[in-house]
């Protein structure tokens, strides 16, 4: 098993805390010129996305974390599954609702986005930071009105509902940023 | 541009200038400017300080401290020294392992005085005119809100995050305590609005300064949450100085450290006679790091660890 060294934890590393997989954030080197060197490092969880601190004697370990990222096609969902596949070697994955969470209702068939795989099986997956989805269902737009702030709920292709503003109409496509999940702008066929 | 300098030339000007400032201050105080070795058959045997081993047989050193002190037995009087030092593995945003130091020391006078001119300094030098005064008791006091010659073990390892992987002589050890909240909690927040000069601090503590009762007289600078200078009044008894080192070492021996010779030379020195005297070293590339408001070391210096 391959460890890092505090000072060697870069902001991307990934390594083993408690047996669960984080990503390193942020390392702070701390030392009071005489005294006990420590290292006070953020750290991301891979699992929940979650993001706490920890503290090191400086020169101390954590174990490497074997993480891979994987750019993936999304096939399709058969009721229970995502199937994805890997563009270059053709080969097939498939990840239930745990590992899928969050990015479910932003997937369109066709679209790339990136898998992590720990020890070799697929724990999470990521949609691009911007998609373009179709409108499915929303209130009829209002006419000319592009100035006023209103909002509305938006239902899309993928399942997500967002707001969006009054003038935008059902089958309009729309760009949408996944990690806020706010609506950015309408986007021409 | 990766061969390119991690400081602008601008900021080396000024550098430059800083430099020029600072040996017009002590020629002015008529203190002598010395350049001793920064190769010695000797090395620190402080505990939490790591020397660079050379080969042939050797170490760099990471103060000037122990030939400054032999010429302070010979004579010298007050003395000043703009040198490199090197520190292994202390790399980070306000640490880099090759940086300059600049330490000064004054025969007849205590840590007291000397703060007085650490604190001329600072103005002689673009920093702010005075600086706050605080003990270490009361910066704790203060910032942490308790006393930390008082606090209990357990009130020490409470509301300050505990490092993984502590040994059972690690966690039952009050310094080991002492320095994460100082490191963690009370010095990030010294010296936020004029430089804060910290003094008196735990006899437990001492390193190389006199011990008077249950504090050693010692002091650190801090500004803006980050420590730039320490300083002594010098422990001059030789039989002293050399029982810290054989503990100083034997504690670094049950901790799987480097244990390298600790200066027979200063032993010696000692024994012949070291006028009392109060000495500080203050980091060079912190001080220019602060004085031109850069958000960390190596925009101060010309070529960082990572580019040397």
């Amino acid at each position: 098993m391959s460890t890092v060294s505090t000072n060697e934890m870069k902001s991307g590393t990934k390594v083993l805390v408690d047996g669960e997989p984080y990503s390193i954030v942020d390392n702070e080197y701390r030392k009071p010129g005489k005294g006990q060197a420590t290292n006070t490092i953020r750290i991301r969880s891979l699992k929940s996305g979650r993001v706490i601190d920890r503290t090191l004697k400086s020169g101390d370990t954590w174990e490497v974390a074997d993480i891979e990222e994987v750019e993936m096609q999304y096939l399709y969902n058969d009721g229970e599954f995502w199937h994805f596949m890997n563009p270059a070697s053709y080969e097939q994955i498939q990840t239930g609702k745990v590992q899928v969470g969050e990015a479910a209702q932003w997937l369109k068939e066709q679209d790339t986005i990136r898998v992590l795989f720990w020890n070799g099986a697929p724990m999470s997956v990521t949609p691009p930071n911007t998609v373009v989805l179709k409108i499915v269902e929303t209130d009829p737009g209002v006419r000319g009105d592009t100035v006023t702030g209103g909002n509305k709920p938006a239902k899309l292709e993928s399942g997500a509902i967002v707001k969006v503003p009054l003038f935008i109409n059902e089958g309009e496509l729309i760009r949408v940023d996944t990690r806020t999940g706010e609506y950015l702008s309408r986007v021409k066929e | 541009m990766r061969w390119g300098p991690s400081a602008t030339l601008e900021t080396l000007r000024a550098r430059a200038d800083l430099l020029a400032r600072i040996r017009t201050f002590f020629s002015e105080r008529k203190v002598l400017e010395v350049d001793t070795p920064v190769l010695s058959r000797y090395a620190t045997v402080d505990r939490h300080i790591e020397s660079f081993e050379t080969s042939p047989a050797g170490w760099l050193h990471t103060s000037p401290e122990f030939a400054m002190k032999r010429l302070l037995a010979a004579g010298s009087g007050s003395i000043y020294q703009l040198c490199h030092v090197f520190r292994v593995e202390e790399s980070g945003r306000w640490h880099n392992p090759e940086f300059q130091m600049l330490e000064w020391y004054r025969p007849g006078w205590d840590h007291h005085r000397l703060m007085d001119e650490v604190e001329a300094l600072l103005a002689v030098a673009g920093g702010p005119i005075a600086c706050e005064r605080l003990s270490y008791r009361d910066a704790f006091l203060r910032e942490a809100g308790f006393d930390p010659f008082a606090a209990s073990l357990p009130r020490l390892q409470e509301g300050i995050q505990s490092p993984d992987g502590l040994s059972e002589a690690e966690s039952r050890d009050r310094d080991f305590w002492l320095d994460l909240w100082m490191s963690q909690c009370v010095g990030p927040r010294l010296g936020q609005t004029v430089p804060c000069l910290l003094y008196d601090f735990p006899a437990s503590q001492a390193a190389l300064a006199q011990v008077r009762g249950e504090v050693a007289e010692r002091f650190e600078l801090f500004w803006k949450g980050i420590e730039l200078a320490n300083g002594f009044h010098e422990l001059t008894d030789a039989a002293e100085q050399e029982r810290r080192f054989k503990n100083d070492r034997d504690w670094r021996k049950r901790h799987g450290r480097k244990t390298p010779p600790y200066d027979a030379n200063l032993i010696s020195a000692l024994q012949s006679g070291l006028p009392d005297c109060a000495g500080v070293a203050l980091g060079v590339d912190r001080l220019l790091m602060l004085l031109l408001g850069l958000p960390e070391l190596r925009q101060a210096m010309a070529f960082d660890s990572a580019r040397a």
